[in-house]
Parts: structure tokens; sequence; C-alpha cells
């Protein structure tokens, strides 16, 4: 077992060549993965990438076609039933009981993980307490907003302190209140030392909560590191000037063209008075750039630097868009 | 982490058969709460047998004979199993929406019992089609239904009548664990369960059926169930039907229990 050890100490997720098929559907085409204790790593792609088909083998709900996996130590297949103990699992739709509360579905929880009655009931409180449910305790789960619902089904993942835990796509359909409510509990859980591996489609989830990024597509992690490794995979920075009413566009246009890096050339919309090209970054370049556009007469409204984003990694490893509203973005820019 | 620790004693402490039965009885304890809080189900559960009572009461049971016996007394045998027959749907559709709903994927990711989200359903089920028989017997009564059952009798009725309940739901849940989705669940009930509760001794004597027909209403468990059942009400000898219902309730959950608990660890929702 040497090759599984990393650094000396043992990874609390490993996953080495996971396959798995439905039919002729090749949902995980070998998939690795490498998540060392404490720290988050967000499975980001698109969906029917395979990330859930992935943390349902990992927390033993499946078993794969090839290949193995140990979490916590213990093989997912073999030691499956001495695993259960040692993670949480929060899947994409909030599986609490509707018609239970939320103080009776975490105790139900705590009674499956063979708490004894009393403190089964003290976890409770103290996780309703934790995720401000302390007011809703007591009512039905289907009288539960959105919001409310995940952060039970998180909870109820939390009743067992389970050391390595899973959250698959845990702010999918939330609005943007609820994610950063989410977002904040999740940030403060792996201050307290748990491993985590979380799912996401969101490219800004990633970026805010994980510390290293596995790209997934079509089944084969296609990227892997951290949000910077990965930016820094797609090149330089990008110089975006934006010009009033469109005057002195050309212009603008022939400045940016002596500091374009690569091949890519500088991209126009005339509509909205853009001009934007990658550039080799450096110091000084910024002021460089506004003495030139200054000498050629352009009066920028906008003017700035921008790292790529995640949404531009994931653009150039997959060769499409990781969310579709993204996608939609790319195509109006292009088309214009 | 104390509540590592004395998870790893209380696991120790007791054996395999006592997690799964305590683990069972959190969730029939959990399926139990809900009943009165969806007082809708409870109701419709009872109103079809109610209207099966009032069809063949008061619209063919004038022309249906059945010997020396009233009809209404042959009849509420019949309801009564079928009532607890159908029961099974609710295993199953209940069992369809736990899947569904994703709660089957939380159990199972939980170091519980494989068996306990079906022991916990069935159980369950088995507590509420009991109160569903009570009420039938009522709505029989009111009808006109006259039972001449001593103690041994209303024993061996009642108890055959739950033994049947808690056999077919494990067929329910075998079902469901197979169809998944709610809606094949609900019509796959009525293809199995439709046969076996109309080609009986439910509603008209086996005697003037087709021959193919009337050899498989005299030997499948239904009618043996039925005829015990009527027998242990009536006051009627019970013959060789008591123990042949036993057989087969046994048989079936012989064979359906294991087949479901391992169909259910390997189960994919949705």
């Amino acid at each position: 077992m040497e090759g599984w050890r990393v650094n000396g100490s043992r990874p609390a997720i490993l996953a080495e060549g996971l396959q798995k098929s439905y039919g002729k559907t090749r949902a995980l085409d070998g998939i690795d993965l490498n998540v060392e204790e404490g720290t988050i790593l967000g499975v980001l792609g698109p969906n029917g990438a395979g990330k859930t088909t992935a943390v349902r083998i990992l927390t033993t709900l499946l078993t794969p076609d090839a290949g193995r996996a140990e979490v916590a130590g213990l093989d997912v297949v073999r030691q499956a039933g001495e695993l259960r103990s040692r993670i949480g699992l929060t899947g994409q739709y909030a599986a609490v009981d509707e018609y239970l509360t939320g103080r009776e579905n975490l105790e139900m929880v705590g009674r499956l993980y063979h708490l004894p009655k009393k403190q089964a009931r003290r976890r409770a409180d103290e996780l309703l307490e934790r995720f401000d449910l302390v007011d809703a305790a007591s009512r039905l789960v289907k009288t539960y907003s959105g919001g409310m619902r995940r952060r039970l089904d998180l909870a109820a993942s939390l009743v067992f302190s389970p050391p390595v835990l899973f959250l698959d796509e845990p702010t999918t359909g939330l609005d943007p209140r609820s994610r950063i409510t989410m977002w904040d509990i999740i940030g403060e859980l792996v201050s307290g030392g748990t491993t985590l591996l979380l799912t996401t489609q969101y490219l800004d989830e990633a970026d805010r909560l994980v510390d290293r990024i596995a790209v997934v597509d079509a089944g084969r992690v296609i990227a892997e590191g951290t949000s910077g490794e990965l930016k820094a995979r797609v090149g330089g920075e990008r110089l975006e000037v934006t010009v009033a009413r469109g005057d002195g566009l050309e212009e603008a246009v022939g400045v940016l063209e002596r500091y374009a890096y690569g091949d890519g050339g500088v991209r126009v919309d005339a509509e909205r008075g853009y001009a934007g090209v990658t550039v080799a970054g450096g110091p000084g370049l910024l002021a460089a750039v506004v003495r030139d556009l200054d000498a050629a007469g352009v009066q920028a409204d906008e003017l700035g630097l921008h790292r790529p984003t995640l949404d531009d990694v994931f653009l150039t490893l997959t060769g499409h868009a990781a969310e579709p509203e993204a996608e939609q973005r790319v195509d109006e820019k292009e088309i214009a | 982490m104390s509540a590592v620790t004395s998870n790893g004693m209380q696991s120790r402490r007791h054996g395999k058969l006592y997690w799964a039965l305590a683990d069972g009885w959190v969730l029939a304890k959990r399926n139990l709460v809900q009943i009165p809080r969806i007082p809708e189900l409870l109701v419709f559960a009872t109103i079809q047998p109610v209207m099966f009572v009032l069809l063949f009461r008061y619209v063919f049971g004038g022309a249906i004979d059945v010997g020396g016996e009233s009809y209404v007394n042959y009849l509420m045998a019949g309801i009564f199993v079928q009532t607890v027959a159908f029961g099974a749907v609710s295993t199953g559709i209940g069992l369809s929406e736990d899947l569904q709903k994703g709660l089957v994927d939380r159990f199972r990711s939980l170091p519980m019992a494989r068996s306990a989200v079906l022991t916990g359903r069935t159980i369950a089920d088995l507590v509420r089609n009991f109160f569903v028989v009570l009420v039938m017997l009522l709505v029989g009564i009111v009808v006109g239904f006259r039972p001449e059952a001593g103690v041994a009798g209303w024993a061996g009725a009642i108890g055959l009548l739950l033994l049947l309940s808690f056999s077919f739901s494990w067929i329910g849940a075998t079902v469901a664990l197979l169809l998944r989705s709610t809606e094949a669940v609900q019509s796959a009930g009525f293809i199995w369960l439709f046969p076996l509760t109309f080609a009986s001794s439910a509603f008209v004597q086996t005697d003037n059926m087709p021959g193919v027909l009337k050899a498989f209403a005299n030997h499948q468990p239904i009618t043996q169930v039925i005829d015990a059942v009527r027998g242990f009400l009536l006051g009627q000898p019970v013959g060789s039907h008591g123990w042949q219902a036993l057989a087969w309730c046994v048989g079936i959950l012989v064979v359906f229990v294991p087949l479901s608990v391992s169909l259910y660890r390997r189960v994919a929702s949705r």
C-alpha cells in the first residue's frame, strides 16, 4: 500500500482510476482524487460530468466497476460498514423528512448513528442552535424554505461530527442570500478541521470556498490545482478598455495591439465601445497603457486589468462553458 | 469527540440483531408519527374499502348466491383481506417516495442496519392496517355483519390478517425497489393485486368459475386466507385453510424479506 501514501501521511480521500458505467453510458472514466486531511477539494464540472457518481461511490452508496478508493483510511467497498460512521453526506436534494419537525429529523439521524436518546437530543439542540433553526425546530419541515431545508440537511450530516464530509452541490437552487449563508457555514466547518469534498457547478463557489479544485468533464479529471494554478494555465491577464459612446475605439484598439501577448488578438465589441486583449502583465503596465491611451487621445470610461476567472479556465480546458448561463454570456460576446 | 467513542461502545455492547431491531423501530416510529400528520392518506385508505362494502352489499349482493350464509357475513372476510392486501401498495408508495426524495441515500450512508428502512416501513404499515381493519369492522356491523367468533376465532382472524398485511408489505417493498417511481408502483399494484383479490373467494364462491380460473382461485394465497378468516369469524370449521394460509404468508416472508433487503443494498435513487 506504499503507493497510497503521500508525504508519509495518508490522505483523507483517495481515489484511483474509478470507473462506473450505467448501461452504455460511461459516468466515470477513470477518476483520480487526492484530498489531504483538513482541506477542501472542490470538484467542479457541468451537469452530467460524473460528480455525483463519484460522491456516491466515495460514500458507499455505489460500488465502482473498476478502480479503488479509500476514505479516512478505509476502503469504500470492503470496509463500507465501518466507513459509514466516519462520513457525512449532504446530497443534491435536501434529504430530510418533510413530515417530521426539524428537531425530529436530527434526533432520528442521531439515533441511527446509535447515539443514546439523551445524547441524540442534546446534539440536535446544538445543531439547531448553530444553524439558526431554533425557532423552526418544532415545525414540520414541509413549512421550511429551501434555504432552511438545506441548512437542516447539512446539520443532519454533521450529527456525528464526521471527520470527512461530502457536500454534493450544496447550494444548487438556492437564492443568493441563502447561498452566502451556506458558504459561511461551510467555511466555519473546515476551520474546525473537517476534510471536505464539495461538488459544484458554480465557479464562484469553488473560487471562494475551496483549497484545491479538480475540474471534471465527461467522467475524467481534466485539471487539478489551486484556483491560482488553474488560472495561470489559461495564460496572462486581460486588459480591457471601454470608451464613451464608441469615440476613439479604433485608436484604443491600436494601443492595445502593442501590448498583445500570444496570438489571441484584440477582441472588439463596437456596440459597447469595448476592446480587450490578453497581456503578459508585469509592473507599470497599467500606467504605460494610460499614458499611451492619453497620447492617442482616447477618453476611457473604464480601464482594467483582469485576472482570468474560472469561467475562462473551464472554457480553455474543455472548449465549453461550465454553466449554461456562462455559455450564453460567451455566445453573446462572440456574436457581438 | 465524545459522540464517536460512545457509539463505539454502544455498537460493541449489542449484536447485529439488536441493532437491526432498534434501527427498524426508530424508522417505524418515524413512519407512525406521520400517519396523523397526513390524514388524507388514512382517509383514502379507508374510503376505498368502504365503497367496496357498499357496492357489494347493496348493488351486487342481492344477485350473488353464497349458499346458506347471508351475503354480508360472507362478504366481510373478503373485504378485510382485500383491504389488508392493498395496504402493500401504500408500503410501496411510501418507500418509492423515500427513494425519490433522496432519503434512502441518506439512510444508506448511515451506519445503520440495512434492513431497518424496510422493517420500519412494514411495521408501521402493519399498525396502520390494523386500524383500517377496525374501521372496516365497524362499517360491516353497521351494514348488518354479525360475526359469531369466540376469543380463539377473533385471535385467529386478526392474527392471520396481520400476518398477511406484513408479508404483502414486503412484496410491495420489493416492487418499489424494482420500479422506484411512485407512479409505476401505484399502477403495478393494481396489476398484481387485482387478479389475486378478485379471482378469489372474496366476493363470490369459486365453484361457479370456469376450470382454469377456478383452479387458480382455489390455490392462491388470498383465497386460503379469506376462507380461514371467514371460518374464524363465522364460527365455522376452518379446515386446512388455516395451515395453508399460514404457510403461504411465511413462505412469502422467507422469499421477499431477503430479496428486498438485497435490492435495498444496491438500489440507486431516481
